[in-house]
């Protein structure tokens, strides 16, 4: 059984596909090996910056024959039809069985496909899987039409085994595989040849690379931990970093250096993010202050001066990097106390979107709903309206433009320098969480405000152009700012009707992107929704009271609800994904959404989560077997008489003791119900409906709804009628699946 | 390896020895653009001649203006006015990176001591419509050249692939001469009866252009120069290809490419001028992009582009 060794030697390969192509090659190859007949013991895949590499152990030396029947003609068939067989099998008629076929006698050919040997295999499988392989992107070089993430130039393909070592025979455009690779590029001078992984991955070391990229990384992070440790400080753990580090050295060096003292004044993030964004550095922080005070850098080879020119070289390039951000922060800090607001202003020339205009447009439609929605978290709507105008305007700032990741962070910074209360400060930092579903969730009241408010923007904006997302595309990330607003919504436990709030930034966003709209009817709309909260309400009185107003606003009383109920199912649906993954059925929470208030997603949410841990008991999930048995009776019968029962059903027409029973007991659990329901207790409203699973159980054992009575069979139909009725207080059941 | 070079004593020095290494690998030696350019590779000879299926090797020193980055000649490495050199072989050769490695020994880094990276950067030019993949070349984590094998150039697939070669000669110089801020490089050998550095040669006019970029710079005028230069492209596009005058077949891609070379500068300056919003600036870098996709069409028709005459008569 050879083992087989495969490298793949090229320019370097860019440090983020290596891992992801190493492992794409171990499963192209393998697949196509095993689909060939082939088997295998074990497989190993590893990278470098300059190889991709495969090792089978225990390869079959060769595929087993495969025999084939197939069945030619009848033998009382035209002589026509048996050459023609002959020549599609390759046999002689002598060669023919001839056996008993349900249509009488018939010639059988059996097929022999001998076996092939693996190098005839990997011959074809290697070069098909190099000319078709999934690289994110991939070029051509030189006059050549050969596709790969950066020049190859030489592949090294063996099997080896008992008996020795051989080349497997194949070339790709002009590329011959054989059996030598070279090590180091500055480190180890010329080709080497080797007989097999063991004595690779050997050979490879002594050449100065470190086959596998976990190796390199643990190597990196002992001796950066070790090195900081000696000098009392600790590294900054990054590992995304790390393994993008891993990947771009064969012989990693670790060299730590000193950051200029002109430079420890500048924000811990803003060292760090370019440090790691431009230099690839670990940043090096002192445990007591948390001050980063050194740099790690990891270079790709040894040197005689052990790193001191590298390591000088690298402490220059920091020191340029860092005196251009110093001259950002230090600018950017000028302009922060003398007047915050201007840029805010030039954010007037930046386009948002080009049908949703300018940022400065976007921060007045924040800034008016994060008044709005400063009562509902228990914030000061001036301060909210303060904190979502300058939450933005560091993305004016030299270092924003410079450092994109740092928004918000820098604004924090800024606001602060800039004389503004430190609630108004986090706002800026915190406005643009949650970014994901394991981000923090704002908590501090004014922070929430924005927040909300700024996703709220986000999503009625797209959805009153009608950008929404599709399938896989989501290039403005709603669904992030959907999983925002829940997140927001839930973790702070805050009741509100989304509604109103969505259907006010709609008319806001209308009022910017629809020059046909008179302003003066909008200001009034907003009005009367802040009032009422229902938009329809609000609609019919503007209308009423205004006279001549333009077709764009007529327009609205159609627009603005649908635009509106599409954003709330979408944010349904998120919210549905979301508790999916806490273990909440999705058919759990449709049957809550059936309820009215289904916009006040804490209220929601309660419900469902009550739902569900009373459906997880046994009284729940028999009550929902009752309540289906009995809406499937009363549906039927309604069907059948062409008429609804809903009233009248009355106790003095009940005739057993258990009909009397569930009468009686449905009226103690709607008296148990109802209160508890409007101090949304819903385990308590779940429980009281528990109550009712053995009377409809023993309703349903008894008695005959379809009774020869026509007086009895009406009463119980609508009986009936007031268990479904009464189920239905606490969440549509016929939602819920099984 | 070839035994160790001595140290450059000069900024330009280090572009001499790029010169005679670039020239005994082949290179044409070629001289500026007398255009305003924002890097190199806007050179006819890159940008061009990386077009079609005849075989190129040009190097040159390219005088680059980026009015956004002026910093008034205070930032140690960050010049509104810099130079580029620039090395373009069509096809690529399979040796380009060992090649490249040489020129910075030639230079006078010594592999032994430094460490020399190749780190994924793809490279783009939206107003060229071109792009290619390859690295940033690091020298302890300092970006010393990009290195990139062209895909794409003005809309055309490179067929075959040019490799390109983009050095940043002040910051490669700051580093191997070992000066902390360019203004103090030696421009010339310092021990000449005239020592220069690159301050008295550069920092006053530094100075000029940074607030002539960022402040005074005319916009309507250069909006104006903008719409001009570009309909003066298309304009001479527009001409057949057989000239009246002489009868010969004479597309005037070049002439063409200038004026797109100039409609670049104007939205740089435009730019750094601040008066074009980032939905703007998508369509300005549109229309420079289409002008030289057009500049690349007829450029591929003619004699320099690959175009052959007897494919024409037998077609």
């Amino acid at each position: 059984m050879p083992d087989l060794l495969l490298e793949l030697f090229s320019e370097e390969i860019p440090a983020r596909m290596q891992t992801r192509a190493a492992e794409d090659l171990k499963k192209l190859v393998t697949d196509a090996l095993v689909e060939a007949g082939l088997t295998y013991a074990g497989a190993g895949a590893f990278s470098t910056p300059r190889r991709l590499v495969l090792a089978l152990e225990g390869l079959t030396a060769e595929s087993p024959d495969v025999t084939e029947e197939r069945k030619g003609p009848r033998v009382d068939a035209p002589e026509k039809a048996l050459d023609g067989f002959l020549r599609a099998t390759g046999l002689s008629k002598d060669q023919l069985e001839i056996r008993d076929d349900k249509k009488g006698q018939t010639y059988f050919a059996k097929i022999v496909k001998p076996g092939r040997s693996a190098e005839e295999i990997l011959a074809e499988v290697i070069p098909a899987t190099i000319r078709n392989f999934p690289w994110p992107k991939s070029m051509r070089w030189g006059a050549g039409n050969l596709r790969w993430v950066r020049p190859l130039h030489s592949i090294l393909c063996i099997l080896s085994d008992e008996n020795g070592v051989r080349a497997v025979p194949f070339d790709v455009e002009g590329i011959a595989a054989g059996d030598t690779t070279e090590g180091h590029r500055f480190m180890a001078a010329g080709r080497f040849a080797v007989t097999g992984f063991d004595d690779y991955a050997a050979k490879l070391k002594k050449a100065h690379v470190i086959l596998s990229a976990e190796e390199r990384a643990d190597h990196i992070w002992h001796d950066a931990t070790n090195m900081a440790f000696a000098a009392g400080l600790e590294v900054v753990e990054d590992k995304g970093l790390l393994a993008e580090v891993a990947g771009l050295v064969e012989w990693p060096v670790v060299l730590m250096g000193e950051i200029g003292e002109e430079f420890l004044g500048l924000p811990p993030e803003v060292l760090q993010t370019s440090m790691r964004e431009h230099q690839k550095f670990f940043s090096v922080k002192n445990p007591t202050t948390g001050r980063i005070e050194r740099f790690i850098t990891v270079a790709n080879r040894e040197t005689a001066d052990h790193g001191a020119t590298i390591l000088a070289g690298n402490g220059k390039v920091l020191s340029a990097r860092l005196a251009d951000a110093k001259f950002f922060w230090e600018n950017d800090l000028r302009i922060a106390k003398s007047d915050m607001s201007a840029w805010t202003r030039s954010l007037e020339n930046v386009t948002f979107h080009n049908k949703l205009g300018t940022q400065a447009a976007r921060i007045d439609r924040i800034a008016a709903l994060a008044r709005d929605l400063a009562s509902v978290v228990g914030a000061d709507p001036d301060q909210a309206e303060t904190a979502a105008r300058i939450a933005k305007a560091d993305l004016s700032s030299e270092m924003v433009y410079e450092f994109p990741e740092l928004q918000g962070l820098m604004g924090r910074y800024y606001a602060e320098a800039a004389g503004y209360p430190a609630e108004i400060a986090a706002a800026a930092q915190e406005h643009y969480s949650p970014l994901g579903p394991s981000d923090d969730v704002p908590t501090a009241p004014l922070s929430v405000a924005v927040a909300l408010a700024d996703k709220l923007d986000t999503l009625a904006g797209f959805w009153a152009i009608d950008e929404k997302p599709t399938g896989s595309k989501d290039p403005y990330a709603l669904r992030r700012a959907a999983l925002g607003v829940i997140r927001l919504v839930l973790v702070n436990g805050l009741r509100v009707n989304l509604d109103r709030f969505i259907d006010a930034q709609l008319i806001r966003i209308e009022a910017a992107v629809n020059h046909d709209l008179d302003d003066s009817a909008l200001t009034e709309l907003l009005q009367e929704i802040a009032h009422h909260g229902v938009f329809g309400a609000a609609f019919h009185a503007v209308k009423d009271r205004l006279d001549d107003l333009h077709d764009a606003f007529l327009d609205l009383e159609t627009k603005v609800p649908d635009a509106s109920d599409d954003l709330l199912r979408f944010t349904h649906d998120r919210l549905k994904v979301h508790l999916r993954d806490q273990g909440i059925r999705h058919d759990v929470i449709d049957a809550c959404l059936a309820l009215p208030g289904s916009d006040d997603l804490a209220l929601l949410v309660k419900r469902a989560e009550a739902l569900a841990a009373f459906l997880a008991s046994e009284d729940g999930e028999n009550l929902v077997q009752g309540y289906k048995r009995a809406a499937n009776i009363l549906a039927q019968a309604e069907e059948k008489d062409g008429v609804e029962y809903r009233y009248g059903a009355d106790v003095k027409y009940a005739e057993t003791a258990e009909e009397k029973a569930l009468f009686a007991a449905l009226s103690q659990a709607e008296a148990a119900v109802s209160p508890a329901l409007a101090s949304d207790d819903f385990p308590a409203a779940m429980s009281a409906m528990s109550a009712l699973r053995a009377p409809i159980d023993a309703f349903f054992d008894t008695v005959q709804v379809n009774a020869d009575s026509a007086i009895l069979r009406r009463n119980r139909l609508n009986l009936l009628h007031e268990i479904t009725a009464s189920c239905g207080k606490i969440a549509d059941l016929s939602r819920i699946e099984g | 390896m070839a035994e160790k070079s001595t140290q450059p004593r000069s900024f330009q020095e280090i572009i001499l020895r790029l010169q005679s290494y670039w020239a005994t690998k082949g290179c044409a030696i070629m001289q500026p653009y007398d255009m305003e350019v924002g890097a190199g590779t806007f050179h006819p000879a890159t940008t061009l001649r990386s077009l079609g299926t005849q075989p190129w090797a040009a190097a040159y020193v390219q005088p680059s203006r980026r009015p956004t980055d002026g910093r008034y000649g205070e930032n140690p490495n960050r010049l509104q006015h810099y130079y580029q050199y620039q090395v373009l072989i069509k096809p690529s050769p399979p040796d380009l990176q060992a090649l490249y490695l040489g020129s910075l020994e030639a230079i006078g880094i010594d592999m032994d001591l430094h460490d020399v990276r190749f780190v994924e950067d793809d490279w783009e030019s939206p107003t060229l419509g071109a792009w290619g993949l390859g690295w940033e070349v690091w020298c302890d984590g300092m970006e010393v050249s990009q290195f990139t094998y062209f895909q794409q150039v003005g809309g055309h697939d490179c067929k075959p692939v040019s490799g390109e070669l983009t050095y940043g000669l002040e910051r490669l110089a700051i580093y191997i001469l070992g000066v902390d801020h360019v203004m103090d490089m030696p421009f010339n050998d310092p021990d000449a009866p005239i020592p220069l550095t690159y301050g008295d040669v550069f920092r006053q006019t530094e100075e000029e252009y940074s607030r002539f970029n960022f402040d005074t710079a005319e916009t309507e005028i250069l909006l104006r120069h903008f719409e001009d230069a570009e309909a003066e492209c298309e304009a001479i596009l527009s001409h057949p290809a057989e000239d009246p005058k002489t009868g010969k077949r004479i597309i005037m891609a070049h002439p063409a490419y200038d004026q797109c070379i100039k409609a670049s500068h104007l939205f740089n300056l435009l730019d750094a001028r601040g008066v074009i919003s980032v939905t703007e600036r998508q369509a300005y870098i549109g229309r420079v992009r289409a002008l030289a996709k057009k500049c690349a069409d007829a450029f591929v028709q003619t004699g320099a582009g690959g175009y052959a005459p007897e494919s024409d008569s037998a077609a």
